[in-house]
């Protein structure tokens, strides 16, 4: 019977619950593509047949935030559509990550301007922010190879612990 | 020239019959005609007479300026064209502070949210505007970022958003919803509504009794970054207004400032804007087939069109190192020339593209789900369409072939050989039409400028305009002054103010540059094509079901960042 109980040789494999629960979240990650410029059809390639991002488990996109764990913020974020955003960011069930793609999600990049948010971290917690005005498609399946990484090793995320809702809504 | 001064002459003669011509001011500059209008209250009568007499049929462009040292420091632009001699016509109103201006919205319907953009960006009110809300800035924003005494990142924070609201008209006031029909909300985050874009309507049913629009969620203050930014670093804020076809706003804006510099590019550098231009025409209209198709529940046909889409960023990439946003004009030529071979790659691009229009064609135009769902659905007359302000494939679906390449032909493109292909019906079934139709007409200018592209310069050599090349900021000492002193002084136009205006992929273009001598542009106002096109959506939709207001939308092409700036 000691065959029998040699695991490596039979279908069965060891793990912990929360490693094989990560595997899980981080290969099949829903996005919600919140495409609101230039970031957006730059989005839509990375989307598309060359670079597609269904290689990482990340085909299925939602735009309901009640299906989706992973809002990609791509273009800038005006100081009108902030509320929009953080109301959109609130519906999304937990565990939830956001991706802030380009420069100006991430600090309004060069529009230094009176009705650009200066990166959509001043209303939501964001995780990994990928640079380039757009960035290439590359760059962004890189950023969300990086959240896969945070995952994976259950990296600590105290911005997001730490986030408060704006006082509004 | 004298047929520019008999315009005016014209003009003169027609308007003196009717108004007192002391009221008036003409003049001409950099080849524009313009006519100053001293009393405020001839503003309604003169256009009405415009508009009567069949003068200018197109009312392009309204827009405010500030000019806070004169006696009247503000001013209201108006734009006029016409599409039977294709003349020109600016009329310009200085106004007092306070002075109210009369609305023209009885005289062209396409006047509204002009009137509104130039109430909240400069603060004019216009008496007997039905709908005098703001339409770029937040509703909780206090002041006008236009004017001068703004600071440009001065701001200000929405806490909350805008509820459901329409259009007030007589009798019934926008806020008040009627408790008979069920009031809906789409967008701005939406699949349908292209990232930024917000729909509100009541519905009896399925019908669509009444709609509103809400824009402004991208409005990334264009005009204020392009006022306080040297000529040419405006040139990647131009990229990120229209981000579909992103060379030809380069290729707009360019013209217009060497348009007041009175410089003309090298013939190569012309040829390599056609190029460019005609190839952003096409992945533009990629764009607007592909998604058009998404919203009408054909995902696959995305997905196929982008591989057209890929192959010409590859040949951007290949010319500039840049996708999407290249950049590649400079004031006076091209940032630099084409690497080998590079034509012979677009040559062999268009090849692959033709076949590609012709599936386009069929996976689209020809099938049965999007023919019902497009044919005959939500038309635009071809009058209505000019008052409105419509340009490019949506003016064409309607049967008036109007465009600016043919009409005003710049680059040589009177040269070419194309066509210019217009719609019956204006439903949305002829805007796909016109649009994949326009691809293929592309694909052979594009082939005949590669066929035989001039030698010479990719820009000109001006001193005072080009930066030197590289080589010579680090060989030679000449170079290096010349860089130094073209940075630190800037590149200056003279005095004075133009609009000029291209066809770009969803209609006219247009920029009205005024230059104060200094580095940067005083005011640089951008006449987008859908901010005409998309005013006029609640109206068309009324009557329609839920399901057409998409494929509506969906036809017209918003690009949020030329509609909001």
């Amino acid at each position: 019977m000691a065959a029998e109980e040699d695991l490596s040789r039979s279908f069965a494999m060891t793990t912990r619950l929360d490693a094989i629960v990560a595997w899980g979240r981080k290969n099949s990650l829903w996005p919600l593509p919140y495409g609101t410029a230039c970031c957006g059809i730059e989005l839509m390639s990375v989307m598309g047949p060359r670079y597609d991002l269904a290689r990482f488990g990340a085909e299925v996109v939602r735009f309901s935030p009640r299906q989706s764990d992973l809002l990609l913020i791509a273009g800038t974020i005006t100081e009108k559509m902030a509320p929009v955003l953080v109301r959109i960011y609130r519906q999304m069930l937990e565990p939830k990550y956001v991706i802030s793609m380009g420069a100006c999600a991430s600090s309004g990049g060069f529009y230094r301007a009176y009705h650009v948010l200066q990166g959509a971290d001043r209303v939501v917690p964001v995780d990994v922010y990928v640079p380039g005005c757009p960035p290439t498609p590359e760059a962004v399946l890189d950023g969300v190879m990086a959240l896969q990484r945070m995952i994976g090793t259950h990296q600590p995320r105290p911005w997001r612990d730490n986030w408060k809702a704006p006082t509004y809504e | 020239m004298s047929n520019r001064q008999s315009i005016l002459e014209n003009l003169k003669q027609d308007l003196g019959q009717k108004f007192s011509l002391e009221h008036f001011e003409f003049s001409t500059m950099f080849g524009d005609d313009i006519v100053v209008v001293k009393e405020k209250d001839d503003i309604v009568p003169l256009l009405a007479h415009f508009r009567k007499t069949d003068r200018f049929d197109f009312l392009m462009d309204i827009c405010g300026a500030h000019y806070p040292d004169r006696q009247k420091p503000l001013e209201v632009v108006y734009h006029f064209f016409s599409s039977k001699d294709f003349s020109r016509l600016r009329v310009k109103v200085p106004l007092n502070e306070g002075e109210q201006m009369d609305s023209v919205t009885s005289i062209w319907k396409g006047a509204d949210w002009f009137e509104r953009e130039a109430y909240d960006m400069f603060g004019v009110i216009f008496r007997g505007h039905p709908n005098l809300r703001r339409i770029l800035t937040h509703h909780q924003f206090v002041g006008h970022p236009l004017r001068k005494d703004y600071e440009a990142d001065h701001q200000q924070h929405c806490t909350q958003t805008l509820p459901i609201h329409f259009n007030n008209e007589p009798g019934q006031p926008g806020d008040v919803l009627d408790d008979r029909f069920v009031p809906i909300n789409i967008g701005p985050s939406h699949p349908a509504m292209h990232g930024t874009l917000r729909i509100m309507a009541e519905l009896d049913g399925e019908t669509i009794v009444r709609a509103n629009t809400e824009i402004g969620y991208l409005h990334r203050c264009f005009e204020k970054m392009a006022e306080t930014h040297p000529y040419n670093q405006v040139i990647p804020y131009t990229d990120r207004l229209n981000y579909c076809s992103a060379p030809m706003n380069n290729i707009g804006y360019c013209k217009a400032v060497e348009k007041v510099l009175g410089v003309e590019i090298p013939p190569r550098a012309q040829a390599m804007r056609v190029i460019l231009a005609e190839l952003s025409r096409i992945i533009d209209h990629v764009i607007a087939v592909g998604t058009g198709g998404v919203d009408l529940g054909a995902l696959t046909a995305f997905f196929y069109l982008f591989t057209y889409r890929e192959k010409v960023y590859t040949l951007f990439e290949k010319l500039c190192g840049a996708r999407l946003t290249v950049s590649m004009t400079r004031v006076g030529g091209m940032a630099q020339d084409a690497p080998e071979g590079w034509f012979d790659d677009v040559m062999a691009f268009c090849k692959e593209m033709s076949a590609g229009v012709d599936e386009i064609s069929k996976l689209m135009l020809d099938n049965k789900i999007f023919i019902k769902r497009t044919q005959g659905v939500a038309p635009v007359k071809p009058a209505d369409a000019i008052q409105w302000g419509y340009t490019g494939p949506m003016l064409r679906a309607t049967g008036i072939g109007l465009d600016l390449r043919k009409a005003q032909p710049y680059y040589g493109y009177d040269g070419l050989n194309f066509d210019i292909p217009v719609g019956t019906s204006g439903d949305i079934y002829d805007r796909y039409q016109v649009r994949v139709e326009e691809m293929r007409q592309s694909i052979r200018i594009v082939e005949q400028v590669c066929r035989n592209v001039p030698d010479g310069d990719y820009t000109i050599r001006d001193k005072g305009i080009v930066l030197p090349e590289k080589k010579d900021v680090y060989g030679n000492i000449e170079g290096l002054m010349n860089h130094f002193m073209l940075i630190i002084k800037g590149l200056r136009p003279p005095v004075g103010e133009t609009y000029d205006a291209t066809e770009a992929a969803n209609g006219e273009l247009g920029f009205y540059l005024v230059s104060d001598g200094s580095a940067n542009p005083y005011r640089l106002k951008v006449r987008p094509p859908c901010f005409a096109i998309y005013q006029s959506f609640p109206t068309i939709i009324k009557g329609w079901q839920v399901a057409d207001a998409v494929a509506t939308i969906a036809s017209m092409n918003l690009i949020a960042g030329e509609l909001d700036r």
